[in-house]
């Protein structure tokens, strides 16, 4: 293997020389300056981010246990511009003065697991993808628990390692089975020794069980509602957009090469799942007071619709899933920026609190209309073409009935989207949130995410030019 | 070929300008918005007729025809590999021509409007607006494709929407807007079931494909029959049906004179000279799928056209508000051109309407928009519509008066001015096709001279009347417009429009017809005669007329109680005997079953949160529960 085929795996070599740059100027940075991480991080982050868009050619390396082709180069760069949006938003909250000394550790942790999910995304057998899997697990058990002496949130990081573990042990034990019937771990020689053998529909049962954990797909879900609510918001966020969209990119490139001819099998179980998901996500997030709960809950309302596209099982599922996750991270990244620099400034995040926030805040109110709307799937705003893209695919698939369940769910998924706009900018408040002044990493960030849910929206292009990727999966 | 890529720009600079003036409105101080605007829209012009001398003069070899061009396309919805809709710019006679007229008469407006507009409220927004039109008329003419044509053609209900009812705090202009809008909006239901229709058996949106006279599209569409006419013949009446709502053709004329509430600048853009021929042009645009599969379609488009046209005049003899005889004007010429293209054929000379219809669109364009402005002047001048409030006014305004006469000429089919040679092929056309259609044109044109000429004695002769202040000229801002308006209204007629716009691209031979056009000249001068006769002095005669044709009179000034025949059917039998029972449904049954399912979904929602214990133990369980429950599912039920 020469030079030239390692820099194959450019993005993982990046992000993992920019966890050990960053370690290393913390070390060299006297206790006055820790500040300056932050800056350094985004930064260099950044060019890491910029790299991922030159373009590459298609490559196979260690023998057919890492490959990428554009497609996943695609996904990477998504996840690498969500992750880049959620370090501009974390930026505020990080100054804190409790935050003062952990500044790197977080900027590591986030970048590790962002190791793992590439890693993940690339692999091309069983043994890479859990590998990456847990390389992206356990850092975010560390980031949940990242404000020590908070019980809430040293619970949240408990829970979700004892679920995740939980959750990789099952899948670990679908993957021995793989390898006892098909007698292989790589991607290319499974899907031919497919044979439906009842032990290998356990084996893939078991597998999807532990990727639905993941993505929290109801009833592998119950682990969410604490984590989300415990951890730091931004880790929140980063859970539920980055984390959830890589592996949401992992499942749907397994279950469309590896499963393949299981797929008249599975149909009917991700029916199921899809409406148990999506209804009950609904169910619950229409009870919550707390934001990061309500967003919590919703994006597992949001993950039963990603189903849609796996059913699909065409060359439009496929197309229109990316294009989901990549509108998603932007819509619920604009909402978390926006809760977060309220969480940040005031420490409020209650939905009462946002009551006439339209008054104070304008911006930040109109930002956050602007990510429900595209949430709820309201046109002309991206969103509403993310979730028609998925009706349209499932509906091409026949499942009527599914797309319909689905529209009610998203008719559902409105009303609550509405109250938080209605909070802010029709009920009245008697002490409003106070203006204030968002620092120049939030204000950025927000204005990234607004970018993408408009551009996406009108700019058909990017939904073409994922539709030529996705040719020939 | 994408030499003309830059014609993008031209619906761009007015959509840009609406975003960036409607933004800032509140920051533009004084005239800066309308300044802004009509600089934006002068580029836009200035690139529209850079855009007509290339096409037609410059890369035109002599002796071949007109082929459209597409200078740009983009697919916007991908929404099956067959199903695409796509965004894009088409450049061919008709398409340019009408980017020409739009520019045109959009640019005066907004000149005009500098002046007539001052010191409104809402100047910016009004200019906003102004883009917001133009941007879609212009986005509608360029459509490659049906598709687009209809996202546009809402555009434009909604900028003439808002236009209408830009003076919103008036009760009437804002039910003016939304009969406009309301009206409009019901014929675009029959022009999206055309749409529907037509590409479900073609499979294409495609204009270039579906007007290729030798294409598959024309090729396949025989076929079902549906009560008599084929299905497609249906699909073209249907989409006649929105091209009928947008050109206020009878019977779904009746929003176009309430629309005269709006603002006389916007009046002249819309209600004159852009919006209404729309029908006009969506008919042209698919002409060849007219001719070569819907003939039937065709003869009700010419059968509309005539009785609008006749129609329309003899209530605008009645009026006395003159912009609403500007209206029923408007609305009889566009009968005019609908007749025209009704009773052409396609190609060649046979296609002598096709031409004579665009081109009369064009005349019409130019000397409406100065009736309208002028009118504008006048109003502004002595604060009310109505002619009885006017009189004499020829000594006041001097160059409002001779545009006016101009413009009257003009329409009133005097050579040399522009509107003889238009009418005149126009009337050609009709004769050699249906000697009834002929007839009845013969006798509107004479109408036409009659109300026109009963319009300008009525303001501009006369005695004097008790004005408020003395009636001073408008500004050079506003009477410029007017001359510029005037010089188009006398010399495009010379323009060489059977060259230029043909049904097929090709030029043909075209000359006056003196049998024909002496005997126009003459029905021209008669009507003039006798407007002379009845209203230059004041004097009882019109009244005596009015009364002795009292019943008929009455008939035609009340509009023939179109208006009243709508309310009556909406009002007493649909909104009694349809929607009242289907409210009661609505609220009881409808409503009840959503109320129960809400409650339901609450209920149901309150009761599972004990499912969220924040026990790991009990997730744990919960998970193991469902890898289990996936099993049984897979052993026993798949």
């Amino acid at each position: 293997m020469s030079l030239s085929d390692l820099l194959t795996m450019r993005n993982e070599l990046l992000l993992t020389f920019l966890a050990m740059i960053l370690l290393t100027i913390d070390l060299n940075l006297n206790h006055a300056k820790k500040s300056w991480m932050i800056p350094i991080s985004i930064g260099l982050f950044l060019v890491v981010t910029l790299v991922g868009f030159i373009p590459q050619a298609d490559q196979t390396l260690f023998g057919g246990m890492y490959h990428t082709n554009g497609l996943i180069q695609l996904m990477k760069n998504i996840l690498n511009i969500g992750a880049f949006i959620i370090l501009l938003q974390s930026a505020s909250w990080l100054k804190t003065p409790a935050n003062a000394n952990k500044i790197s550790e977080y900027f590591f942790l986030l970048v590790t697991t962002l190791i793992g999910m590439n890693f993940m995304i690339s692999s091309g057998d069983f043994l890479m993808l859990y590998l990456g899997l847990e390389l992206a697990t356990i850092p975010i058990a560390a980031l949940a628990a990242f404000t020590h002496f908070n019980t809430k949130s040293s619970e949240a990081g408990i829970k979700l390692l004892l679920s995740s573990a939980l959750s990789s042990g099952i899948l670990l034990y679908g993957i021995s089975m793989i390898y006892g019937t098909c007698g292989s771990i790589y991607f290319d020689a499974i899907g031919a020794a497919y044979a439906n053998v009842p032990l290998q529909v356990l084996a893939f049962i078991f597998f999807f069980t532990g990727m639905a954990f993941k993505i929290s797909l109801v009833p592998f879900h119950l682990w969410t509602a604490d984590v989300y609510e415990g951890a730091p918001i931004n880790v929140t966020s980063y859970l539920s957009v980055i984390s959830k969209g890589a592996a949401a990119f992992i499942l749907i490139i397994v279950m469309f090469t590896v499963f393949k001819t299981l797929a008249p099998l599975y149909k009917n179980m991700i029916y199921l799942i899809a409406v148990l998901t999506m209804t009950v996500g609904n169910l619950f997030a229409m009870r919550q007071k707390n934001m990061k709960r309500f967003l919590a809950f919703s994006s597992i309302a949001q993950a039963g619709f990603i189903l849609l596209g796996i059913l699909g099982t065409n060359k439009m599922g496929m197309t229109s899933v990316v294009y989901f996750v990549l509108v998603y991270i932007f819509s619920n990244l604009g909402a978390f920026g926006v809760v977060s620099a309220i969480s940040a400034k005031t420490g409020k995040e209650y939905m009462d609190d946002y009551d006439g926030l339209y008054l104070t805040n304008p911006k930040l109110s109109l930002l956050m209309m602007l990510s429900m709307f595209s949430l709820a799937g309201i046109p002309p705003v991206a969103g509403f073409f993310g979730k028609m893209f998925l009706f349209t695919s499932a509906a091409s698939g026949g499942y009527y009935w599914l797309v319909f369940i689905a529209v009610l769910n998203a008719t559902i998924s409105l009303y609550y989207y509405l109250l938080v706009v209605k909070a802010m900018f029709i009920n009245k408040n008697e002490q409003p949130i106070a203006f204030f002044h968002s620092d120049g990493y939030t204000k950025v960030g927000l204005m990234l995410c607004a970018l993408g849910i408009f551009v996406l929206g009108f700019w058909s292009q990017v939904y073409e030019f994922i539709n030529g990727l996705t040719f020939g999966i | 070929m994408n030499s003309y890529a830059y014609t993008l720009l031209i619906p761009l600079i007015p959509f840009f300008v609406f975003v960036s003036v409607g933004m800032a409105e509140d920051k533009l101080k004084g005239k800066l918005g309308g300044l802004i605007g009509t600089a934006g829209l002068g580029i836009a012009t200035f690139l529209s007729y850079f855009t007509a001398f290339k096409y037609f003069i410059s890369d035109h070899v002599a002796g071949t025809g007109y082929t459209s061009v597409k200078a740009f396309e983009i697919t916007w919805l991908h929404l099956t590999d067959k199903l695409t809709i796509n965004l894009g710019v088409l450049i061919d006679p008709i398409s340019v021509m009408m980017l020409v007229v739009i520019t045109t008469v959009s640019f005066m407006v907004h000149i005009y409007s500098l002046g007539y507009m001052e010191g409104e409220r809402g100047f910016a927004r009004f200019y906003a607006f102004l883009s917001l039109f133009s941007f879609s008329m212009l986005g509608l003419v360029l459509a490659t494709n049906l598709f687009q044509m209809y996202i546009f053609w809402e555009l434009v209900g909604v900028s003439s929407f808002l236009l209408i009812g830009y003076y919103y705090e008036k009760p009437s202009a804002f039910s003016a807007a939304k009969k406009a809008f309301i009206v409009t909006r019901f014929a675009d239901l029959g022009f999206l079931i055309g749409i529907l229709i037509l590409s479900f058996n073609t499979g294409t949106f495609d204009f270039k494909e579906l007007t290729n006279p030798h294409g598959i599209a024309i090729a396949s569409m025989g076929g079902a029959a549906f009560m008599g006419l084929s299905v497609i013949t249906w699909a073209l009446i249907f989409i006649f049906i929105g091209g009928a709502g947008k050109s206020a053709m009878f019977p779904l004329h009746i929003w176009l004179p309430d629309a005269m509430e709006g603002p006389t600048p916007v009046s002249a853009l819309i209600h004159a000279a852009t919006m209404v021929v729309a029908g006009v042009y969506l008919v042209a645009r698919l002409f060849p799928v007219y001719s070569q599969t819907g003939p039937a379609a065709l003869q009700v488009v010419a059968w509309v056209g005539a009785f609008t046209s006749l129609f329309a005049a003899v209530i605008a003899t009645t009026q006395t508000d003159i912009k609403r005889v500007l209206a029923f004007s408007t609305m009889s010429q566009i009968g005019y051109m609908m007749l025209s293209l009704g009773v052409s054929k396609y190609g060649g000379e046979d296609g002598l309407g096709f031409m004579a219809s665009n081109f009369h669109l064009f005349t019409h364009a130019m000397f409406k928009a100065l009736l309208f402005l002028g009118a504008g002047a006048v109003i502004h001048a002595v604060h009310s519509n109505d002619m009885n409030d006017m009189g004499g006014l020829r000594k006041y305004l001097p160059i409002t008066h001779i545009t006016f006469l101009i413009a009257c000429l003009t329409i009133a089919g005097i050579p040399p001015f522009s509107g003889f040679f238009s009418k005149d092929e126009i009337l050609s056309a009709a004769f050699e096709s249906n000697k009834i259609l002929f007839g009845i044109e013969y006798f509107v044109a004479g109408l036409t001279a009659f109300y026109m000429f009963r319009l300008y004695y009525n303001i501009f002769w006369g005695h004097d009347r008790h004005y408020h202040h003395t009636p001073h000229e408008a500004p050079l801002v506003m009477t410029v417009p007017l001359m510029i308006l005037a010089f188009g209204s006398i010399f495009s007629g010379f323009l060489p429009f059977h060259n230029l716009v043909t049904s097929d691209g090709l030029a043909f031979e075209s000359h006056i017809d003196w049998m024909i056009a002496i005997p126009s000249i003459l029905v021209g001068v008669l009507g003039i005669a006798v407007a002379t006769i009845m209203y230059k002095k004041e004097n009882a005669l019109p009244d005596k007329v009015a009364a002795s044709f009292s019943f008929f009179y009455r008939w035609a000034f009340k509009k023939f109680y179109v208006d009243e025949f709508y309310m009556f059917v909406t009002k007493k039998i649909i909104f009694n005997y349809i929607s009242r029972p289907v409210a009661w449904f609505d609220r009881h049954i409808v409503d009840g079953t959503m109320n129960g399912i809400a409650n339901l979904i609450v209920f149901v929602s309150f009761n599972i949160k004990g499912l969220q214990s924040g026990r790991v133990q009990q997730y744990a369980f919960v998970f193991v529960g469902g890898v289990v429950a996936m099993v049984l599912i897979f052993v026993y039920v798949l």
